[in-house]
C-alpha cells in the first residue's frame, strides 16, 4: 500500500519498507546534497558506509537517506555541506 | 550437546555482531547449543546485504532463499534476541566478557555478551576515476541494494564495471527487473580462473550460479568486456555518459581505445573492503589477504587472537555467502562452548577448506592492476568527504614528505569526513604508497581503518553513556 511524504515541500510517493533514497530515485530524483564546495551529491553506497546522501528528516540533519525507511507524512528537505553548526542538532 | 553454563552476571552467552550469512548461522548454531543470543544489526530486518529484501518479500531474485528462510524461523524460535536497527559504534572488553555499545538513532542500548561472533561483513572496494563523485555513479552493492531491498532500480541504461565475480550478479539482476545495462567492463582478464581446476571442481555450485548469470547477460545480448573499463563519468550535475577504455595487464588505459557511452547510472565496484573496526577496538591482530584487503586473523576455531572474540564471514577474508555461512556455524558452536560431534565438526571443516580455496582462487583470478592510479588526474577527487583531490595527496608524499596514509590524513585530510575513510582508506593507501615507491601494507590500512568510535553519535549521545557509566 503506497503513502505519501514530503521532500522539499513536494509530496512523493513511497513504498512500505522504503528507503527515502530509494522513494526519491523512484521518482526521477538522483541528486539532493550540495557539498561546502557545491558540488551536486545523491546516493553512493547506497547500504549506509559513504554518508554521501544525508538529508534533514522531520527537522533532524544528516540523516542518511539510504538507511532511513521513510514513514507516512515525513517531512524530508534537502540539505546542503554536512554537519554544519546551524543544523546540529 | 552440552548447553553454555552461564557464570558470569552478562546478560547473554553470545553476542553476534551482523545479522547476514555468516552472523545468522552464527545466532542459530550457538542458541541451538543452548546458549542465551543476542543478535545485534544495524538493518531492520535480517539478512545483510546479501539477503537484503523488502518487508513480506517472497524472495524473488534472491540467491539460496530457502536457506535464509530457515535461519529466518530458527531466529524467531530459537529464543534469541534481535536487535534490529541497531548500530554498533564501540566494542570494549569487560571483567566478564564484552560490552557492545549501539545505537538506535535515538537511545544507546549496550549489550554485555561472554562472547562476541563478529560478522560485521564488507562493502564495496572503490577506486576513484574522474568523475565518480557525480549522482548516478553508484557502488555496484548499491545498485544491488536499492533493488533488492527497495524494488528500484538505480537508473534507466547503466555501466556495470570494476572487477570481480559480482559484477555479473548485478548486471543480470537488473537486466531480469528490466533495466537496459549497457555493458560490464571487467578490468581484470578473469580467464586465470581455469588455471584452478581443482577449486573449481569442489564447488560446483558456485560455478554454476555463475553460469547463470552468463547466460542472463547473453540472452540479453549484453557485452561482457574483460580488460576494459569505465575510466570517467560525465554529466552536468548528474551522470549522463561514461568513457570506457582497453586496459593493459597493469591496467594502463591502451592509447587510442577510448570511447563514450550514454547512460544514466554506474555500478562499480573493485572486490570488496572488509569491515574490521571491530577486531581492531577489541585488539584483534590482522594481515593482508591475497586480495590486498585487511582481513582478521583466526584460528581453525574462527577464533580472533583476542580471548572470547570470534569471527566469521568477510572480516576475515572475502569469501562470499557460503563460506560465510560455514564459518558463521563454526563461530557460533565455538562461541557457545558447544561439543561439536566430530563427524560435524570434519564436514564443517572440509567444507571451510573447499569455500576458501574457491575465494583465494577468485582473489588470484581478479586481482588489482597496479596502474589504476593513472585514470586519476590531479583534480580527481580521492576522498569524497573532504573532497581531497588526488593532486593534494600527491602533495603531501612528494613535497611535505609524508611516507604513509596516516600522515597523509594530518596532511591533506582524507579520511577525516563523515565516511571516516571507508570509501577513500583504500585508495588513499594505494595512491600514497605508490608515489612513495613502496607496495602497501597491513600497517597502512590498519592505520586507517582504525574508528575508536565505529558511528557517527551526537555528544548528547556520548555524554548520556558516560552518565549511565
Amino acid at each position: 500500500m503506497s503513502f505519501e511524504f514530503t521532500f522539499d515541500g513536494h509530496v512523493v510517493s513511497a513504498e512500505p519498507g522504503q528507503s527515502i533514497a530509494a522513494a526519491l530515485i523512484a521518482h526521477g530524483r538522483r541528486t539532493w546534497r550540495r557539498t561546502r564546495t557545491g558540488a551536486p551529491r545523491g546516493v553512493f553506497c547506497g547500504i549506509g558506509v559513504c554518508f554521501d546522501c544525508l538529508v534533514t528528516v522531520n527537522g533532524r540533519p544528516n540523516r542518511r537517506a539510504c538507511l532511513i525507511e521513510v514513514t507516512e507524512g515525513d517531512r524530508v528537505e534537502t540539505q546542503d555541506g554536512a554537519g554544519r553548526a546551524d543544523l546540529a542538532c | 550437546m552440552e548447553p553454555a553454563v552461564p557464570t558470569s552476571p552478562a546478560d547473554y552467552d553470545v553476542a553476534v555482531l551482523g545479522a547476514g550469512p555468516a552472523g545468522l548461522a552464527a545466532s542459530v548454531a550457538a542458541a541451538s547449543a543452548g546458549a542465551r543470543v543476542a543478535l545485534v544489526d544495524a538493518g531492520a530486518r535480517a539478512g545483510g546485504q546479501y539477503w537484503r529484501h523488502r518487508p513480506g518479500d517472497a524472495g524473488r531474485g534472491q540467491h539460496d532463499w530457502a536457506r535464509f528462510q530457515r535461519f529466518r524461523a530458527a531466529l524467531e524460535t530459537g529464543g534469541t534476541d534481535h536487535f534490529a536497527g541497531h548500530s554498533i559504534w564501540h566494542v570494549e572488553r569487560t571483567s566478564d566478557g564484552f560490552a557492545t555499545h549501539t545505537t538506535d538513532g535515538e537511545a544507546n542500548r549496550v549489550v554485555e555478551s561472554r562472547t562476541v561472533v563478529v560478522a560485521t561483513g564488507a562493502y564495496d572496494r572503490q577506486l576513484p576515476f574522474p568523475g565518480w563523485t557525480l549522482p548516478g555513479v553508484f557502488t555496484a552493492g548499491g545498485v544491488q541494494a536499492l533493488l533488492k531491498g527497495h524494488g528500484v532500480l538505480a537508473g534507466k541504461r547503466i555501466a556495470v564495471a570494476g572487477t570481480g565475480p559480482f559484477l555479473p550478479a548485478v548486471a543480470a539482476g537488473l537486466l531480469t527487473a528490466g533495466a537496459d545495462v549497457v555493458g560490464v567492463f571487467e578490468a581484470g582478464s578473469p580467464l586465470n580462473f581455469a588455471r584452478h581446476p581443482f577449486a573449481v571442481a569442489r564447488n560446483v555450485a558456485k560455478v554454476r550460479e555463475g553460469a547463470r548469470y552468463f547466460r542472463t547477460l547473453l540472452r540479453h545480448r549484453v557485452p561482457y568486456l574483460t580488460r576494459a573499463t569505465v575510466v570517467a563519468a560525465h554529466g552536468d550535475g548528474a551522470v549522463a555518459g561514461v568513457t570506457v577504455a582497453k586496459l593493459d595487464s597493469a591496467w594502463r588505459v591502451v592509447p587510442g581505445t577510448s570511447r563514450d557511452l550514454a547512460c544514466d547510472a554506474v555500478a562499480v565496484g573493485y572486490g570488496f573492503t572488509p569491515q574490521v573496526e571491530i577486531p581492531l577496538q577489541l585488539g584483534c591482530a590482522t594481515r593482508l589477504d591475497a586480495d590486498g584487503s585487511l582481513v582478521t586473523i583466526v584460528d581453525d576455531r574462527q577464533r580472533g587472537t583476542v580471548e572470547g572474540v570470534f569471527v566469521a564471514g568477510e572480516a576475515c577474508g572475502v569469501g562470499g555467502a557460503a563460506l560465510s555461512v560455514t564459518e558463521g556455524e563454526i563461530a557460533g558452536l565455538y562461541a557457545a562452548h558447544a561439543t561439536i560431534p566430530r563427524q560435524r565438526l570434519r564436514h564443517l571443516t572440509r567444507r571451510r577448506d573447499a569455500q576458501r580455496a574457491f575465494a583465494a582462487a577468485m582473489h588470484q583470478a581478479f586481482p588489482l592492476g597496479p596502474q589504476w592510479t593513472s585514470w586519476m588526474d590531479s583534480e580527481t577527487t580521492v576522498c569524497r568527504c573532504e573532497e581531497v583531490a588526488a593532486g593534494e595527496i600527491i602533495y603531501a608524499v612528494r613535497d611535505l614528505g609524508a611516507i604513509d596514509a596516516r600522515s597523509v590524513k594530518l596532511y591533506a585530510r582524507p579520511g577525516m569526513g563523515l565516511c571516516q575513510g571507508r570509501v577513500c582508506g583504500f585508495a588513499t593507501s594505494g595512491l600514497v604508497a605508490r608515489h612513495a615507491g613502496r607496495a602497501v601494507t597491513a600497517d597502512d590500512l590498519c592505520g586507517i581503518a582504525k574508528r575508536p568510535i565505529a558511528q557517527p553519535l551526537t555528544l548528547g549521545a556520548l555524554a548520556d553513556t558516560m552518565e549511565e557509566e
